[in-house]
């Protein structure tokens, strides 16, 4: 047999692993600023691009796509040339994943601040980056497709598979949850209207968290764990089954982020049945990772690699236990929109993720630089520091979830509820949101000696960018059979029969879900009182996306006694079929705004968004005083109407015509209603006078256009006359 | 539960075939499953779950 010698790409490894540690920073640094914010809620004031809303996004795609991503990238990269005994299929194409990702992200960074967002949680990215996305994607998936097909161990390790089924059903998600229309070079809306766009949204949303978060890492789990240990995983067959178990039924759960919301009960009712049955596989895989450990357990005491996977396992555990259980809907109507999601979401980020990234950078620098690690004393140190960061985040999280909830559903024995106000259960949690964000600052500091570690590691080592192997080249057994059989022999080749029976497991949970809710039109009862926007509450809801207000206010009041006492009718299906996006929300930081129209005056508004603590004292909401003073752009009017006309909205060409002229009528009779207020009319008319040629009239400002939005929001039916027509 | 599913699905015609299918696809996909992973042959088995371990490279640590 004919031993071939090759090289490993090492550096494109070094190269995934310095971007996983900066970017980790910049996340975490990002988090920990919006955890301050909550203390301080106008620590950015006046800076519109460091404001709570826009910042929001830009941490949690920090911290998934350039964090995680990175270390998935690091970690396939390394694992994979190993197990398969191969380089990587092409150096072209692993430096165009390299440089495509970090140039998408450096997009990110400064997009997302500037307000270009389409709102949907971890899509957020506007549709010329969606698009690099695919492309940077579509070639990891080649090259990693190309070193498989080019092997020289005929087995697949399970590893292997895990990365397989990321590429494939991560490609899948992305494609069909980023379906949008542009409007102008960064701006879209979603295909999708309401219920459907949330449906989608989560399916995705959901399977983020599943494709990208978890079967990526378990891989990486099932690679690095027996190599830290030094002997094989515990079981081999209990890997396969959680393997196919965990992807069959993970596309299935989507709709638990969902639960009594106006998506049609029978999608709710399947996705907690699949999601209480993903705990088995979960835990299969968390068992058989820690029980890998067997008859290595003093080795956990000395060896801080073995440290961290063993917490990042256990945190696994946790974090899918935790799953199940919210997605009862009993649990459910507790945690949801509360803080009790922030700290499940921080047990899988920082313990799952995190840790076991920490893991492997403390495996894979030393080996990458024939060195030792420096300093075994500060990795412990960071290992003691991050666990206590990890609980003292995540304990004071639940602790402010269940009060914040039990508060919310309170009532006076009269049926009153006992915490009318809203800010009352704000200011009972606010010692929590210190606590997190000293344990947030922990786990920044754990992060930060790493990196010093790490450094003095390198220091120590030296660099060998391609590292010697050799292994005998694979006999092609197939090659007769080539010659003999014909279409069959395809599929003989097991990496592609793989992909293929992977790509149908994925698929069948999505198609049943999703297909339904888009084709059955009685799944969406239509109210014939629902109108479209008008152009100036077009434009008011594009900068409450612009804003990222969803990231703390949902749209979507629950059929609770509690919450239709509080907020008023519960949100019904029909109502949103012209949301392109949807904006229902994923946490209540503030209340529900479904029904705020009429609410409250249109001056009351203005005044709120200038100084939120002048109307509401104690609020942690942060000023809003750029779109009090900016000029509302009107350009790209006509072109939203005429997109969302493609999308089915029903705009006449006379609407569209007149955009302009209903824009500055509906803005005029708002600038009219602030006049009812004297404080504003002096102060208005004294700014006109200094103003001069250069003054933007309140009617053209954009105020002006999210009043206009946020006091059409749920007028469209009154309980008394609601008519349901069924079509 | 079905009841949900029934209001929602009255319009499409053969629908009663629908949760007989579901049930067979699961079924099928666990029992071919787990009829795979008891029937693979331990020295797959073994050999596979030591490609990590695998260390041919001289040249590692």
């Amino acid at each position: 047999m004919e031993v071939q010698q090759f090289h490993y790409d090492n550096k494109i490894v070094k190269n995934f692993l310095y971007a996983t540690m900066l970017w980790g920073v910049v996340g975490m640094l990002v988090g920990l600023l919006l955890a301050f914010m909550f203390l301080f809620p106008n620590l950015t004031d006046g800076i519109s691009w460091l404001s709570f809303g826009r910042l929001r996004p830009l941490h949690t795609n920090a911290v998934i796509f350039a964090f995680v991503g990175n270390a998935i990238f690091a970690g396939v990269y390394y694992s994979s040339q190993r197990l398969l005994k191969a380089r990587m299929f092409s150096d072209v194409l692993s430096k165009i994943n390299f440089w495509g990702w970090q140039l998408i992200i450096v997009g990110a960074a400064i997009s997302l601040p500037l307000g270009y967002t389409t709102s949907k949680e971890y899509a957020e990215l506007e549709w010329p980056f969606d698009i690099a996305i695919a492309l940077v994607w579509v070639i990891f998936g080649w090259n990693l497709i190309g070193t498989i097909l080019k092997r020289r161990q005929r087995h697949l390790y399970v590893a292997i598979w895990f990365y397989l089924a990321t590429f494939v059903t991560v490609a899948v998600l992305h494609i069909f949850n980023s379906l949008e229309l542009p409007v102008s070079a960064m701006k879209s809306y979603s295909v999708y209207a309401g219920v459907q766009d949330a449906l989608v949204q989560w399916w995705y949303g959901h399977n983020a968290v599943a494709f990208f978060l978890t079967t990526p890492f378990l891989g990486l789990m099932y690679y690095f764990v027996p190599k830290a240990a030094n002997r094989p995983v515990y079981s081999y067959r209990l890997s396969i089954v959680h393997f196919w178990s965990l992807i069959f039924i993970y596309i299935w759960a989507g709709p638990h982020h969902l639960l009594y919301t106006a998506l049609p009960e029978w999608a709710q009712n399947l996705g907690v049945a699949f999601s209480i049955m993903l705990l088995m596989p979960s835990w299969g895989g968390m068992i058989n990772g820690l029980l890998t450990l067997r008859g290595a357990w003093d080795k956990v005491r000395t060896d801080p690699v073995l440290k961290f996977m063993v917490v990042a396992i256990t945190g696994y555990g946790m974090a899918t236990f935790e799953g199940p259980l919210l997605s009862l809907k009993n649990v459910n109507a507790i945690g949801h929109f509360t803080d009790w999601i922030i700290a499940h979401v921080h047990v899988g980020a920082l313990a799952w993720n995190g840790f076991l990234t920490f893991g492997m950078i403390y495996y894979l620098v030393p080996k990458l630089f024939k060195t030792r690690l420096y300093s075994i004393g500060l990795a412990n140190l960071h290992f003691w520091i991050g666990t206590l960061g990890i609980i003292i985040y995540a304990l004071p999280m639940y602790v402010a979830g269940f009060t914040q909830a039990s508060m919310w559903k309170q009532f006076n024995p009269n049926g009153t509820l006992t915490y009318g106000n809203f800010l009352e259960t704000v200011s009972e949690i606010i010692p929590m949101y210190w606590m997190r964000a000293i344990g947030g600052t922990l786990f920044l500091v754990g992060m930060l000696i790493l990196i010093y570690n790490i450094i003095l590691t390198i220091k120590n080592g030296t660099k060998v960018s391609d590292e010697l192997a050799e292994a005998p080249a694979l006999q092609n057994v197939s090659k007769k059979r080539v010659s003999g059989e014909g279409w069959h022999t395809w599929l003989e080749r097991k990496p592609i029969k793989l992909t293929i029976f992977a790509t149908i497991a994925i698929l069948i949970g999505g198609i049943v879900q999703i297909v339904p809710t888009i084709m059955v039109k009685s799944n969406i009862p239509t109210i014939s009182s629902v109108q479209p926007y008008t152009p100036l509450e077009l434009e008011g809801r594009d900068i409450y996306i612009r804003e990222g207000c969803v990231g703390c206010h949902s749209q979507m009041i629950r059929p609770f006694r509690s919450e239709v006492e509080r907020y008023g009718e519960y949100s019904k299906a029909g109502e949103f079929v012209y949301d392109h996006p949807f904006l229902w929300g994923s946490k209540r930081t503030g209340p529900d705004l479904h029904r705020i129209g009429g609410k409250y005056s249109d001056n009351w508004h203005l005044n709120h968004m200038y100084d939120p603590q002048s109307t509401s004292s104690g609020s942690i909401m942060p000023a809003y005083q750029w779109l009090v003073r900016d000029e509302l752009d009107k350009s790209l009017t006509e072109a939203k109407m005429k997109a969302m006309v493609k999308l089915g909205v029903p705009y006449s060409e006379e609407d569209i015509t007149n955009a302009q002229q209903l824009m500055l009528d509906q803005g005029t009779q708002i600038e009219k209603n602030l006049y009812t207020d004297p404080d504003f009319a002096e102060n208005y008319e004294a700014d006109k006078k200094a103003g001069g040629s250069e003054f933007i009239e309140m009617r053209n400002r954009e105020i002006v256009a999210l009043i206009a939005y946020l006091q059409r929001l749920g007028t469209d039916i009154k309980v008394k006359d609601l008519e349901t027509t069924q079509n | 539960m079905l009841k949900f599913v029934k209001n929602h699905m009255e319009s499409i015609i053969g629908i009663e075939i629908y949760p007989i299918i579901s049930l067979l696809i699961f079924f099928v996909f666990f029992v071919v499953l787990f009829w795979w992973v008891f029937t693979a042959k331990k020295d797959y088995i073994t050999e596979v779950s030591n490609i990590p371990l695998d260390n041919q490279n001289q040249t590692e640590l």
